[in-house]
């Protein structure tokens, strides 16, 4: 079956559709493992029961969200080879090495010891249960590291040579590879805008039962917790998107100038805040924007020149040989702009939330709340907000629980779109690295299938979560107060029946 | 020897370590309809690979990206290739893990069941597939001479790829059902082990069928070697199965799957996907791999990690080496 479209247009809405919809969990399962981990340390360290029923309510959270993740996953590893043959030919030389450094490396570490901490409560002396989860964590951020550094790579290729004879790119320097500056660049960036989601999510949902006045030391514990998270977390995403604009607008200028669809090089480039542009003619016919900002996002200074799409265009024209080498122009544009503005709208919500509930030394003894008490929100000095504004707070802190979620995969929309028609920018051009031998029926089929499948599994996904974030946090147990003290448990009931069983 | 002849053998190794761990576990899989009598009994099976099936299912991952990274030729040939059957293991594998994380997370009846039918069946058909696929690996497909697979699903299921298929059903079956005997207390032990007994005798015969005719199309001393310890091993696991030596019969079990992917590994070599239209189209060792600087950096990699993993996940099978039983499994959580 053929249809009427281009080789590669199915293959890569097979690749944007399976692969946003896996980063919908991986950025909320790389914050709440290190969250939970930090949960439970304080477990340990304090023997405050908050801290343990905290860890049991966000871990189950944790484990629904990452068996999607999982899962998901594996799709990624295998449909390189399957919709992208020529590309793995071409690059998996080098592209192969840090996937399958991820796998033996970081995936073990995770899956192996997600096994031993969700079984291991009854099994394991309580440090070194602690110490799996704290394992989980470093597998899912060095996880992160090795498909960033892949990514890095098609974004701006070093520490390779191209072998004209077998008609490959081959890996030249893999420490260059890791240690590039986009490499770190774009690892800081994920990794704080993945804790920026895990800190919304558990704002949010402190706030829903904060809200009803229900579970209240441990969701006091988990505002404050998320609270911080959001807005340390807000701040690093901004600094390490900052960094990454720049270093961005060094190795793919069309991407900056499609980001602001700044259509001719000038000195002082605005920012807009709003644009309609015709792409056809090249230029914007409604705009609202702040002079010199794009100059200082690109490269720190107000006045400086940035190259427009045209200029760019036209370069990489008499570099690359004749062809059009702009990416979707309104996608680049309002991708970069959503972004921006979930993740913001979430960081500003997180910097007032702290204010809102700042802690007794800064607040009146009036205002002061107990541990089992719902915290006062405080604007002003001496005086809390009115019943009704805080249940908007609450609200609002609900109900945006997901827009760094919603920004995180603009972001990947941004980054991928963006470089377009370029696969390995510069080198690789997407249309040459499907699968030829690959009909489009096939693809289709697979399209079709994993969409069908993915959106079944959404819908159960997000009505366990409901269902488990609505119980709240467990009554604890005896056994779970009197952890065992050799590993594989301790010998005095070998009828006890499992701590947890599938 | 050079290093993408060193990496024929990691890639098969890796292969080996997952058609050991997930073998079983598919095993499990398929048990949960053949051996368990009801709810708490398929329970306490699932319960015995619990802890472990996410970090089996790893080794697959590690030799798919180990294959990308050392043979991006036999990875791109062979994943696009057999699309379709590589397309049915994923959606089988994807639902399978989230049947074991969910089936569990509501009480309702229905969605219970579900589930259950979901881990048989995702067990069931990737068991089959895998087979298929190395069948098909071994016997040669249709590969052009850009290395492109030309060839179309149904040429993938031949007879002898289908027998195959049935191979790595009833090996997996039969080291699950071991596995099983190995890991569960009471009544459903002693019914594994006499299973277990059954499925064995069935698999010796599908597999001497399948390796004998695997040693008469591509075989050599070496293939014939490994044949020899696959049959015996397989002998002896059901032989000790039989006298309820459930430690004993597993390592033979083990033992079997290693020789059998041994066997097919050294057959192929130095071919990794043959081509059956004409030999020179072949995809080898030499002109698949990556360069030697890559596979170097690719054998440190694997070299320090997999024994580490080794260690890591021993562990984790030590920390879990009770054996399970009705008893251990609460009624609702």
């Amino acid at each position: 079956m053929e249809l009427a479209l281009a080789p590669e247009t199915l293959a890569r809405w097979q690749f944007g559709i399976t692969t946003v919809y896996h980063f919908l969990f991986v950025p909320l399962t790389i914050s709440l493992a290190a969250l939970t981990a930090g949960l439970q340390t304080a477990w340990v360290r304090t023997n405050n029961e908050k801290y343990l029923r905290a860890t049991k309510f966000w871990g189950k959270l944790f484990l629904i969200n990452i068996a999607m993740g999982v899962v998901t996953g594996i799709v990624q590893e295998f449909q390189f080879g399957m919709n992208w043959s020529d590309y793995s030919r071409f690059v998996g030389d080098i592209f192969g090495a840090p996937l399958a450094f991820e796998a033996l490396i970081a995936f073990f570490f995770e899956s192996t010891f997600i096994g031993l901490w969700i079984f291991g409560w009854d099994k394991l002396p309580k440090k070194i249960h602690l110490a799996c989860i704290w394992m989980v964590s470093i597998g899912t951020i060095l996880s992160a590291y090795f498909i960033l550094a892949a990514n890095s790579w098609m974004q701006h290729p070093v520490g390779y040579r191209i072998n004209k004879e077998r008609g490959r790119a081959e890996l030249t320097d893999f420490w260059h590879v890791l240690t590039q500056n986009t490499a770190l660049a774009q690892f800081f960036h994920t990794i704080t805008a993945a804790f920026l989601v895990g800190g919304a999510f558990m704002v949010g949902i402190a706030a829903f039962h904060l809200a009803r006045k229900k579970h209240i030391p441990v969701m006091r514990t988990s505002l404050r917790l998320g609270l911080i998270t959001v807005v340390i977390a807000g701040l690093l995403t901004a600094i390490s998107g900052d960094q990454l604009g720049k270093v961005m607008f060094k190795q793919q200028p069309m991407k900056m100038a499609a980001a602001e669809a700044l259509w001719e090089g000038q000195d002082s480039a605005p920012f807009s805040i709003f644009a309609v542009g015709d792409v056809a003619k090249g230029h914007n016919t409604v705009e609202i924007s702040i002079p010199g900002i794009l100059s200082f996002l690109a490269d720190d200074s107000f006045t400086s020149y940035v190259p427009g799409i045209n200029d760019i265009n036209k370069a990489e024209q008499e570099k690359f040989g004749p062809g059009d080498y702009r990416p979707n122009i309104p996608v680049a544009f309002w991708s970069f702009r959503w972004m921006i503005g979930f993740g913001m709208a979430s960081f500003a919500l997180g910097i007032l939330g702290l204010w809102l509930t700042r802690k007794k030394f800064m607040l009146p003894p009036g205002l002061r709340t107990g541990e089992d008490e719902v915290p006062h929100l405080v604007l002003f000095k001496n005086k809390a907000l009115s019943p009704k504004l805080t249940k908007c707070y609450w609200i609002v802190a609900l109900w945006t629980l997901l827009f760094p979620l919603i920004a995180n995969s603009w972001g990947w929309i941004f980054t991928e779109m963006g470089r377009q028609p370029w696969v390995v920018y510069g080198v690789l051009q997407t249309r040459d690295a499907v699968s030829p031998g690959v009909s489009q029926g096939e693809v289709l089929t697979s399209m079709i299938g994993f969409t069908l499948l993915y959106a079944v599994l959404a819908v159960v996904e997000v009505k366990l979560l409901v269902k488990y974030i609505k119980a709240g946090p467990p009554e604890l147990t005896e056994a779970d107060l009197n952890p065992p003290t050799r590993i594989g448990g301790d010998h005095d009931d070998a009828d006890r029946p499992m701590a947890f069983s599938y | 020897m050079e290093l993408h002849d060193v990496w024929f053998v990691l890639i098969a190794v890796l292969w080996t370590g997952y058609f050991f761990l997930e073998g079983f576990d598919f095993g499990i899989g398929v048990l949960t309809k053949l051996l368990a009598r009801d709810r708490k009994e398929r329970r306490v099976l699932i319960n015995t690979i619990g802890p472990v099936w996410d970090g089996n299912e790893v080794w697959l991952l590690s030799a798919g990206g180990a294959t990308f990274a050392a043979f991006p030729e036999w990875y791109a040939t062979l994943f696009s290739g057999f699309y379709l059957p590589l397309l049915i293991i994923l959606v089988c594998l994807i639902v399978r893990g989230v049947a074991f994380e969910y089936r569990a997370k509501r009480s309702g009846e229905k969605w219970q069941t579900n589930w259950e039918h979901a881990i048989f069946w995702t067990s069931l058909i990737p068991a089959v597939l895998w087979g298929v696929a190395f069948g098909n690996i071994v016997r040669g497909v249709k590969i052009d001479a850009d290395m492109e697979y030309v060839g179309n699903f149904w040429d993938l299921l031949n007879p002898y790829a289908i027998l195959g298929g049935l191979v790595t059903l009833f090996l997996f079956t039969f080291h699950g059902a071991v596995f099983a005997g190995l890991k569960t207390a009471g009544d459903i032990r002693e019914r594994a082990g006499r299973l277990a007994l059954k499925l064995g005798i069935v698999t010796a015969v599908l597999a001497l069928g399948f390796l004998i005719w695997t040693q008469l199309d591509n075989g050599d001393g070496w293939s014939l070697l490994a044949m020899i310890v696959a049959a015996v091993a397989l002998v002896a696991a059901v032989a000790l199965i039989a006298v309820g030596r459930e430690g004993w019969s597993f390592a033979f079990s083990g033992v079997t799957v290693a020789a059998v992917v041994a066997m097919l590994f050294l057959t192929l070599f130095p071919n990794v996907m043959p081509s059956s239209l004409d030999d020179a189209w072949s995809l080898t060792v030499t002109n698949a791999s990556s360069t030697p600087y890559t596979l170097k950096i690719m054998t440190w990699c694997a070299g320090i990690a997999t024994p580490v993993v080794l260690m890591y996940q021993g562990w984790t099978y030590w920390v879990f080496r009770k054996r399970i039983g009705t008893q251990h499994i609460a009624e609702a959580h």
